[in-house]
Parts: structure tokens; C-alpha cells; sequence
């Protein structure tokens, strides 16, 4: 689908500003928002292009920066941490030998640090994509970016 | 004729831990003994024990099931559905298969959490099955708006999202409010960490939210509305959607519903990840395509909400409840809690506690009946030692106070808060110092920055807890953590500020020893902060396999092969944990300065 198509589901207003910036971001291989991504926004919910810049920099799921195929997010937040989210980060950088904010060299996996992602009761976790990755141990963390890494 | 009916856990804590395959490994053995027409399985949404997922309950009797794995299926199916023999390794305690019988069953009370776990959120049927619909057909065809806010203020019914504002009040602020058209919002931003209630509302029970708002928008004379959801929920994103085209379908959205004048509509709207836009200005400005910030209040949104027009913003887990005091009347509701707090509050255990995940209390149990009681307590070996509660900008309260009630007035005059609901339990393990450093640095992290007693108050605490964590603070120190603590309560913007200081303020008040011992001895009690620690080798666990020496970068890892005892000279370590980690015996450990 074009980037024209993308931005015609939804309507001229800016309140289908959010909707519209992860759609585009979505269609975009690196899973990140171009220029010319944030000017067509901004031509199509009627705001000016530094106001859609602004939002694009303020939330921290929208990317302007080009990311691997798959997004992981660690759960950062103090009761992931308490349950040892810190072990799995170190997996995480040793296996996919990145640190935070970093593609892997492959393009495969960005490794990104989110708050809270609401799965507390099977603390530490992260989340692949949609997927949320609970009770994470070393082990745990390693099948899952094999399984990822063939393709699910 | 479906003769058992299995109710099994998909929620995202149920499904993270394997519940689909559970799922298609049911089946498979349903269909290997032609029982497909006989046995029914029912996705639902979660039934609380997160931590003893995938879990799953059989009814007519009501076994539940935890920790179920795909090959246990075949047994659960063989044993269970054709012998009725209940499968006991998979019960959650010996010789108490009903959740009934299970204290962190037994002691709750499910109003908001009736139908998560025990519908299917799918399917419309089941929600009008379980009574759903019926508050808004009463509302609309039998009660003037004025008569359904009456009913909402006499419950008695706060704000669950954490500051606790009488839902009448605001409904009536909303209704009474100039201008045209008044919107309706749900404020499904939840990201408190340790709160993760709203989330398994949308996906357990969504269509209780799309009620509560439709009741809401008639009361206060709205038509549209906006459910503003985490784009992290992608499952209850699905969910609401899904709940929003079946009432649509049905009627029960739209124009002219229960075919009187009231037509009322939602849309979802998704956030793009920032915990501030919990906060309804910040909220409503993420709504409208900008950046999420709040802005002064005066006027609040009940006057100048959505693009300036009145507006009535309240939680998920409040919308919940506004259902069940339409159907049970406000007496009823107002029956349970205490006299200023009504009804029940959901709440997630997490942390350091036996039973994690979410539970329904009535307002004014204990904190010990919360903790003890329905969470099953601190794990063996360890001692409990705090209760952080309100989320990262709560309080934490210690063993001394367990016997306070939770309700929105007890903690606050104790220094913690409601908040969303989120309960951490700490253990002795905890450097309660550490902790507070910890939820400050999220909520520094968290900070729009467009306020400067916020922006900049963090920032300074932050500094100095990090000094106190080194080893290197000042009794001056605790004065200043006061001082900009109570400056950003009065000074901040929003919620965010005027609450971040909150972790820090009730350590220094409940546990004012662990700080001076950071200050003066420059220890860490707990043994946490890694500059107050230090690393020996335990003589009789040391093998002298040489893994330390080998590891230790510093060369303050000392021995030789075969001959132990090894050990570590301070002046050497620069404390990077090596030789902790790689001691196959665990013969290396750490202890307070």
C-alpha cells in the first residue's frame, strides 16, 4: 500500500495524528518515520510540520531513526527490575551484542527499554513485537530470539 | 449437550506463559476421544493468579487448574473429563480444588472482576447472559439523567484511577457545564508500574466499560466518546474494538439506542508510549494529535476538556463499576468499604509475595488480609519488610503499619496514596534507599519536562540519592531531599510532579536508619548499593577451582588451584561482581561494608 493510500483511511483531522504515525511507521521497513512520512502527516491532518515533529520526538514508540525487523522492549520498570529484569538485559546485550537503543548488525532486532508494559504478575518482561515475553530468564530470553530469528 | 465447560485464562499474562498451546493441546485430545460436542473450552479473561499461569477452570464443578502445560492435557482429558477423576498434581493446593476453598479466592469479593475469567470477552452473548446491557436499558428507558447521577453520588463511588474525586460530583460538573458537545473519555492509559487492573478489564470484560461510558454519556449529555487505550495493550486494544462492533450491531451504540432519543458512540484512540498522558490534560491533548503534555488547571476538563468543549474524563476500572450500582442500587454498593471509601478496589501483587497477580477487595481490609491473607505472604527464606502502594509515586509503608486499612484516606495520611491499585511487596533483601532512587529515576525519566519544579526536582532528588547510594551523601542531604520533595508537591503542574517525591518522602520517614547508615557508615544494610558492599569468599564453600582468579579483572581475586580457600582483597576490587558471578559454588558472596 502507498503512503498516500495509508494516510487516506484516515480522516483529515489531527486527532488521527497518533493512528496515522504508527501506521506509517509500521509500513516502513525500518519501522521508523521518514521525512517525507512526517510531511505527509502533516499535509493530511492539516498541522503544521513542526507540530507533527513534535509529537513524532515526544512519544517513545515512534522511532525516527531507522530499527531492526523486530522491536524488542525490556521492561525497565522497578518491579521488572526487582524480579531481575537486569539478568535478562544482560542476555539480551551479550546474544544480540547490542546495547540499549542499538540494531544488531543482521537489521533483526532493536533492543529498546519501555516502563511499565502491564504484565507484572510474570515479571521480568519484554515484549517482541505484539508479543509479550513473561518470566524471563536467560534461557528464556535465548529461545525466544531463536524462535524469532527462524521466523517464529 | 456440553456437559463440562473449561474456562481457560487468556489473558496476557496466561497467554505470555503458554495458553494458546494449552488451548490447541486440549483439543487435540477432545477430538482423539470424540468429546468436541461434549466439552466446551471458553477463552476468558484473567482470573487473577498470573504468576500460576496458563490456569484453567472446569466447570460444572469448579476445579481449577494451575500451571497447566500442553502435555498435561491429555491427561486432564482422560483422567478428568472421561473418568472424573480430577488430575491433583495440577491442583493449585492438595485436596482444595475449588477456587472457594482457596483463600486467595475465599477472601475476595468480585464486583468489577465478576466477569473476568468467567465470560468469554468475545462474545456479546455471554456479557448480556451475565446481566450486561440491563443498567443502560434501565438508565435510558427508565431514569432521567439528573436521577442516574443521583444514584452514582449516593453510592458513594471515587475516581479509581487514583485521586480518589467523587464520580458524582463530576458527572454533575460535566452535566451542568456550558457548551456543545460535551464529550465522554475513557482514560485507558494505565501505566503505573505494578498496576495492570485496567488492562484486564479491557480484556476481560470489555463491554462493562462501553456500558459505564454509554450510562455516563446519557447522564452528563454526551454523544461521542474516546476510549484512550497504551498502544503496549495491543490484546485489549483488540478486544475494545471488537466489544464496539458488537454493540454497534446490536444497537446498544449508535443512533437511537434502546430506541428512545439517545444516540452515543466511541471511538478508540492509542497512545504511542508516555506514561504522562495518564494525566488527563496531558490526555486530552494526546487526543487531539499533539504532544502529550497537561496543561494548568483551571479549567478543569469537566468545562474546557476535548477541543475546549466540556468533558467528562474517568477511568477504566471506575467506568466498571458504574453498571453494578444501576443494577444493585447505590445502597447496596455503598454497603461495602468504609464510610468514606465505597465499594471494592482492585488491586496487582507483585513483587516479593507467594501469590501475584490481580485481586477485589472491599475498601477498609487490611493490608495485612491484602498481603498475608489473600497473597499468601513474603516467600520462604525472606522476611517481609515494606509495602510500596500507589504505583511508582506512592508510598511505602512498613510492617508496622500493616494493620492500617486501605482506603483513599488511610493511606494518605500515612504518606502513600490509592494510586492506581499497584501493591509491590519488598523483602529484607530490599536497600529501601536503592528502591526510592529507583522509582524516582522513572519518574525523572517520565517527566513531560514542561514544568520546571518537576523537570528540575527530579532531576536534583535523583542526584542526590545517586550520591547516597555511592556512599557519598551528607546528613545535609536529607534536609534537601525535604525540602525540593515538598516544594515539587505544591509547585508541580500535574500529578505526575506533585506526587513523584512520595516514594522518597515515606522512606525518610519509615525507614530514616537505612539512609543515615548510607550517610555516616557508609554501608548499605541490605547489602544492594554495589559501591557500599563488599565480595569475600566463604572458606568452607571454596573449592579453589581458580573460576574467580580467572574471572577478576583487577587481579583481587586471590589463590591457587586446589588449595582453598581463595580470597578477595578489597583494596584491589572494584566491586564489578565477576567472581559472583562465575563461583560454581556459590561460595562468593556479597555483604555490607
Amino acid at each position: 500500500m502507498t503512503k498516500e493510500a495509508i494516510a487516506a483511511q484516515h480522516p483529515r483531522s489531527p486527532e488521527a495524528l497518533l493512528a496515522l504515525l504508527h501506521d506509517l511507521q509500521l509500513a516502513n521497513a525500518g519501522h521508523h518515520l521518514t521525512e517525507a512520512d512526517l510531511v505527509l502527516a502533516a499535509a493530511h491532518v492539516g498541522l503544521p510540520l513542526s507540530a507533527v515533529h513534535d509529537a513524532a520526538t515526544f512519544y517513545s514508540m515512534f522511532s525516527l531513526r531507522p530499527r531492526g525487523r523486530h522491536i524488542i522492549r525490556l521492561c525497565d520498570s522497578p518491579n521488572c527490575h526487582l524480579a531481575g529484569a537486569w539478568s535478562a538485559l544482560d542476555e539480551l546485550r551479550r546474544l544480540l551484542g547490542v546495547d540499549i537503543g542499538e540494531t544488531t548488525e543482521d537489521g533483526a532486532f532493536t533492543l529498546e527499554l519501555t516502563s511499565c508494559l502491564g504484565a507484572c504478575g510474570v515479571a521480568p518482561v519484554m515484549m517482541v513485537d505484539d508479543e509479550v515475553v513473561g518470566n524471563l530468564t536467560p534461557e528464556r530470553v535465548r529461545e525466544t530470539l531463536v524462535r524469532y530469528r527462524e521466523g517464529r | 449437550m456440553r456437559r463440562i465447560q473449561v474456562l481457560l485464562c487468556s489473558g496476557t499474562a496466561c497467554q505470555s506463559s503458554g495458553s494458546e498451546g494449552v488451548r490447541r493441546a486440549l483439543l487435540e485430545a477432545l477430538g482423539l476421544h470424540n468429546l468436541l460436542d461434549e466439552v466446551q473450552i471458553v477463552e476468558t479473561g484473567c482470573m487473577g493468579p498470573c504468576e500460576l499461569g496458563p490456569v484453567l477452570l472446569v466447570y460444572p464443578e469448579g476445579t481449577f487448574y494451575v500451571r497447566v502445560k500442553p502435555e498435561d492435557a491429555s491427561e486432564i482429558v482422560t483422567e478428568h473429563f472421561l473418568k472424573g477423576r480430577p488430575v491433583r498434581r495440577l491442583l493449585w493446593t492438595e485436596g482444595a480444588p475449588r477456587p472457594t476453598e482457596i483463600p486467595f479466592f475465599a477472601r475476595q469479593v468480585k464486583l468489577v472482576l465478576g466477569n473476568c475469567g468467567t465470560i468469554d470477552p468475545e462474545k456479546v452473548d455471554e456479557y448480556i447472559a451475565a446481566g450486561g446491557y440491563e443498567a443502560l436499558g434501565k438508565a435510558v428507558t427508565s431514569l432521567a439523567p439528573h436521577e442516574v447521577i443521583a444514584a452514582i453520588r449516593e453510592s458513594g463511588l471515587r475516581g479509581r484511577g487514583g485521586a480518589g474525586f467523587p464520580t458524582g460530583t463530576k458527572w454533575e460538573l460535566v452535566r451542568a457545564a456550558a457548551g456543545t458537545p460535551k464529550y465522554v473519555v475513557c482514560n485507558a492509559d494505565e501505566g503505573d508500574p505494578g498496576a495492570f487492573m485496567d488492562r484486564a478489564i479491557l480484556e476481560g470484560d470489555p463491554h462493562a466499560i462501553v456500558e459505564g461510558m454509554a450510562i455516563a454519556a446519557y447522564a452528563v449529555g454526551a454523544t461521542h466518546g474516546y476510549i484512550y487505550v497504551r498502544a503496549e495493550y495491543p490484546l485489549a486494544v483488540q478486544r475494545i474494538q471488537t466489544a464496539l462492533g458488537q454493540a454497534r450491531k446490536l444497537g446498544l451504540l449508535g443512533a437511537n439506542i434502546f430506541e428512545t432519543d439517545f444516540s452515543f458512540d466511541v471511538e478508540v484512540r492509542i497512545g504511542a508510549g508516555a506514561f504522562v498522558c495518564g494525566e488527563e490534560t496531558a490526555l486530552i491533548a494526546s487526543i487531539e494529535g499533539r504532544r502529550g503534555e497537561p496543561r494548568p488547571r483551571p479549567p478543569y476538563p469537566a468545562t474546557s476538556g476535548l477541543w475546549g468543549k466540556p468533558t467528562l474524563i474517568n477511568n477504566v476500572e471506575t467506568y466498571a463499576n458504574v453498571r453494578h450500582i444501576l443494577l444493585r442500587g447505590p445502597e447496596a454498593f455503598a454497603a461495602v468499604g468504609t464510610e468514606k471509601s465505597k465499594g471494592t478496589k482492585v488491586f496487582a501483587l507483585a513483587g516479593k509475595i507467594r501469590n501475584t497477580g490481580l485481586v477485589e477487595v472491599p475498601m477498609g481490609i487490611t493490608l495485612r488480609e491484602l498481603v498475608f491473607d489473600i497473597g499468601g505472604g513474603v516467600p520462604a527464606g525472606r522476611e517481609f519488610k515494606a509495602v510500596q502502594i500507589g504505583g511508582p509515586s506512592g508510598g511505602c509503608l512498613p510492617a508496622s503499619l500493616l494493620d492500617v486499612p486501605v482506603d483513599y484516606d488511610s493511606l494518605s495520611q500515612h504518606g502513600a496514596i490509592m494510586g492506581s491499585g499497584g501493591v509491590i511487596i519488598l523483602d529484607d533483601a530490599a536497600c529501601m534507599v536503592n528502591m526510592a532512587r529507583f522509582f524516582l529515576e522513572f519518574t525523572a525519566d517520565e517527566s513531560c519536562g514542561k514544568c520546571v519544579p518537576c523537570r528540575v526536582g527530579t532531576q536534583m532528588m535523583l542526584g542526590i540519592l545517586d550520591r547516597i547510594v555511592q556512599g557519598q551523601g551528607t546528613e545535609e542531604d536529607l534536609t534537601r531531599l525535604v525540602e525540593i520533595g515538598e516544594m515539587m508537591k505544591k509547585a508541580s503542574l500535574c500529578g505526575l510532579g506533585q506526587t513523584a517525591p512520595n516514594p522518597v518522602l515515606s522512606t525518610l520517614r519509615y525507614f530514616a536508619d537505612e539512609y543515615r547508615a548510607h550517610i555516616r557508615d557508609r554501608s548499605c544494610p541490605a547489602g544492594v548499593c554495589p559501591n557500599l558492599v563488599r565480595y569475600v569468599v566463604v572458606a568452607d564453600a571454596c573449592r579453589g577451582c581458580d573460576a574467580c582468579r580467572r574471572a577478576c579483572p583487577t587481579g583481587a581475586a586471590q589463590g591457587k588451584a586446589g588449595k582453598p580457600p581463595y580470597r578477595i582483597v578489597d583494596d584491589l576490587c572494584i566491586l564489578c561482581g565477576a567472581c559472583f558471578d562465575v563461583c560454581p559454588f556459590d561460595a562468593v558472596k556479597k555483604e555490607p561494608r
